[in-house]
């Protein structure tokens, strides 16, 4: 059905992917759609995104985000993505609240860098400007950009992710229902 | 061990013993840890964890719950300010300001001497008579720049609270209006005797006849739920009296419990009888210390009396008696199955329902949770009949509601009418001023607006649990959302995602907005989260804590709109002031480490 759909004359949707704060979780998920990634790849084509290795995005449709905001690169990587793309997404609970690298929100940052870089290797903390700073705070994505769609999970199911894409993607409403949202 | 050590064992080994080292009162027990020694440390855990034979992570998780108590040390002088939006408008930030300079200290930080700390609390229902301050947990109302100066002063001269002016602690009914049970007189024992002479069953009929509807907010029929707890299967029955009042804006049950304590105790012994409950427990908040001490001799005289204690009226086998429990700080332990939670010795946390406590309740036994109130209302019923009783209100909603008004009218109070009063005859009765909005029921209630001043309290239109606060046209209703925001992000207890960080990201939202950052997008963003967390919830705290906002915006839309950037988008936060600390850890001061908030 979904082949049918996609006809020559369908101009196939640009989408760019990254993962800011995140543990790539989110991307090996969206790789889960399995044999469906050759549907996939009949209906959409890659920006920016660590499938590409494109290292700064151009015009795109979609761009979809793992992972929350923990420094100043991420920061730009993410404008970058908004400024570009029509329509942005969160992908999973790291984009969306931060997740698992939000734990740090409670430890003061110029601790966890002297406790890292000093107290254990008697080191100095790197100064590099090549080096991304670190944020005092981890924060989800809408806290730095507006977000068109938040698709929950740690990370969101393989099928959840295609249901998203394809209702975008086919200009349908993106549902997910509650057994896509079930994580127990 | 080191002396001090031992010392420490020992004033422990006095605070087990008046608990009978029973670790199913590990709340009151931490309570007297921490009025002794200021704090509760990680060795007096330890020390209660092993002659309680419980594992120290659940005395820990118990201490850590709770907001009056504390693992670092207060101030020898721990000043908490009521923070409900009724204590703001009467101008409480100034007050703490003021004293904060005097005292030398700041906000949630024990002065270097040890003498004082100064933080704000969450609403301590002392809303007519506010600004309102605990001092070592006793309530002093009326805040005043010349009262604060003098509590400076007392506090300096290091005078023991317990000898400060007895003004200081006064607290008045304000009893504006009173009905069928502020306007009745009452001797002790009658209703109960009333009700033994009928027998159980007929009274139990009566209830169920009078149609009363449970007065803490959800307003289930009350002779329902105690025949379903007499019905029930269990080894004992318990009846739990609720006053916990922590809605802010309700201050009714502090009336009641202070002047009417008779009617209460008679109420618990009126559902006792009808269930064959042998022990009744009042969880009473933290905020009303003030009441536990001529609350426990009450109960004394009711002992002597009679009116407690084994073969009541001397009806075999009739064996009830009452103990008060205190709270320590926590809204949530208002709804029934967190506040047994509570009772049990453990953090506030609802439990999954079902099973109800009616059929599995306090310690596993069939237990029926009523409202203060509620069990008043017990007693007319037992005097009265259920079919007097009816005759009152409306159809869904018999009997009288006694009402907690405040904020902008002339006399803040109580008011008691019967069910089906119209919201405009309150605020013409309270004389209010001007007003442009009622928040009815609390932060978790409705917002009404001039429009709607005509519709009437009862279940059947506008329910409420007691409260009624208003605003008048100068108002600023986003600000009163603002600190109803804050207050949900400070009473979520944690247990479940939507509300534990709901809360936490709309109380930000909110205050994005307020800073002047906010846009469409966050306005959108605060009606999603809403019904995130009215429908995801586990409990109702957090099924209501999108609702003040969601009113706000629907009715007083130009409160926020006045503040939106006209933008598309702001980020959350001073981004390049983000970076700071780690310029600061890292000595780099290249571009790379600046960044514009807008760029
Ligand atoms: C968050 C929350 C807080 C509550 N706080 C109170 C309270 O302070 N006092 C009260 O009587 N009921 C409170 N309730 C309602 C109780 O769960 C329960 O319904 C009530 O005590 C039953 O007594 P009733 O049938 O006499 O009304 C609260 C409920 C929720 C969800
Ligand atoms: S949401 Fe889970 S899977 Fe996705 S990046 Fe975060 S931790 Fe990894
Ligand atoms: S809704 Fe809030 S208060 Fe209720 S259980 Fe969940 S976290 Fe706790």
């Amino acid at each position: 059905m979904l082949h049918a759909a996609a006809t020559p004359a369908r101009k196939k949707v640009r989408i760019a992917t990254t993962s800011l704060s995140g543990c790539f979780g989110c991307h090996m998920s969206l790789l889960d759609i399995d044999e469906r990634l050759l549907e996939l790849v009949d209906l959409v084509e890659f920006d920016r995104s660590p499938i590409t290795d494109i290292k700064h995005c151009g015009p795109c449709d979609v761009a979809i985000v793992e992972g929350g905001v923990c420094n100043a690169e991420n920061v730009h990587v993410l404008r970058e993505l908004r400024a570009n793309a029509k329509v942005l997404v969160a992908l999973g609970a790291c984009a969306i609240n931060g997740g698992l690298p939000a734990q740090r929100n409670h430890l003061d940052v110029g601790d966890c860098l002297t406790r890292v870089y000093c107290d254990r290797t008697g080191g100095e903390v790197p100064d590099d400007p090549e080096l991304p700073l670190l944020l005092d705070k981890v924060h989800p994505i809408n806290e730095v950009v507006r977000v068109d769609y938040f698709v929950p999970g740690c990370p969101p199911s393989g099928d959840a992710i295609w249901k998203y894409l394809t209702d975008l993607i086919f200009g349908r409403m993106p549902r997910l229902e509650h057994p896509m949202l079930r994580f127990d | 061990m080191t002396t001090t050590q031992t010392g420490l064992g020992t004033y422990l080994e006095r605070i087990l013993k008046r608990h009978g080292r029973d670790s199913g009162r590990l709340v009151q027990i931490l309570r007297d840890v921490q009025a002794e020694f200021g704090r509760v440390s990680a060795e007096a855990m330890a020390i209660l964890a092993e002659r309680l034979s419980l594992p120290i992570g659940d005395v820990e998780s118990t201490r850590d719950f709770y907001s009056f108590l504390t693992s670092e040390p207060t101030g020898t002088y721990r000043i908490l300010f009521s923070d409900n939006i009724t204590d703001r408008m009467l101008g409480n930030q100034a007050i703490f300001d003021h004293m904060a300079r005097r005292l030398g200290v700041s906000r949630g930080v024990v002065s270097a001497d040890g003498l004082a700390s100064l933080d704000y609390t969450s609403c301590t229902g002392m809303c007519d008579q506010g600004p309102a301050i605990l001092v070592n947990g006793m309530a002093i109302t009326s805040m005043t720049l010349r009262r604060a100066d003098q509590i400076c002063e007392l506090v300096r001269s290091r005078v023991p609270v317990a000898e400060w002016p007895n003004e200081f602690f006064r607290v008045d009914h304000n009893i504006r209006r009173a009905d069928m049970l502020l306007g009745t007189d009452f001797t002790p024992g009658s209703a109960l005797r009333a009700a033994v002479a009928m027998g159980r069953e007929a009274y139990l009929a009566e209830v169920k006849r009078s149609n009363i509807r449970g007065r803490g907010g959800a307003g289930f029929t009350t002779g329902v739920k105690w025949e379903a707890a007499r019905n029930a299967r269990g080894d004992a029955r318990y009846v739990v009296c609720n006053a916990d009042e922590g809605e802010p804006g309700t201050f009714k049950d502090r009336v009641l419990m202070q002047f009417y304590p008779e009617r209460v105790f008679e109420g618990m012994a009126l559902a006792a009888y009808v269930v064959g409950a042998k022990l009744g427990l009042v969880y009473l908040r933290g905020e009303y210390l003030y009441l536990k001490a001529p609350l426990e001799e009450k109960l004394s005289e009711l002992r002597a009396a009679r009116l407690l204690g084994d073969s009541i009226l001397g009806v075999d086998g009739f064996d009830f008696d009452i103990e008060i429990h205190m709270g320590a700080g926590a809204y949530i332990c208002g709804e029934e199955t967190a506040l047994i939670e509570s009772l049990e010795g453990k953090p506030g946390r609802p439990r999954i329902r079902p099973p109800f406590p009616v059929s599995f309740g306090y310690r596993g036994q069939p237990t029926v949770v009523n409202n203060v109130e509620t069990l008043c209302k017990a007693t007319e019923i037992a005097l009265h009949g259920g079919a007097w009783y009816e005759g009152f209100g409306t159809k869904q909603s018999t009997g009288t509601k006694i009402l907690s008004v405040s904020g902008d009218v002339e006399r803040p109070g109580i008011y008691e009418y019967p069910f089906g009063v119209r919201i405009s005859q309150v605020l013409d009765d309270a004389g209010a001023k001007n007003p442009k909005a009622v928040q009815i029921s609390g932060a978790a209630g409705q917002c009404l607006t001039t429009r709607e001043f005509g519709r009437r309290i009862a279940f059947e239109d506008v329910p409420t649990a007691g409260a009624f606060m208003v605003f008048a046209d100068h108002r600023d209703m986003f600000e009163v959302a603002r600190n109803f925001a804050h207050f949900f992000q400070h009473e979520s207890c944690g247990f479940c995602t939507p509300c534990r960080v709901g809360t936490r990201i709309q109380a930000g939202i909110m205050d994005k907005i307020a800073a002047g950052h906010g846009t469409q997008y966050e306005m959108n963003e605060l009606q999603h989260l809403r019904e995130v967390m009215r429908t995801a919830s586990h409990c109702g705290l957090g099924q209501t804590a999108g609702g003040a906002i969601a009113d706000t915006i629907a009715k007083f839309r130009e409160d926020y709109e006045k503040r939106l950037a006209r933008k598309d988008f702001e980020p959350a936060f001073d981004l390049d002031a983000a970076l700071a600390r780690a310029r600061e850890i890292t000595g780099r001061d290249d571009a790379d480490s600046r960044m514009l908030s807008d760029a």
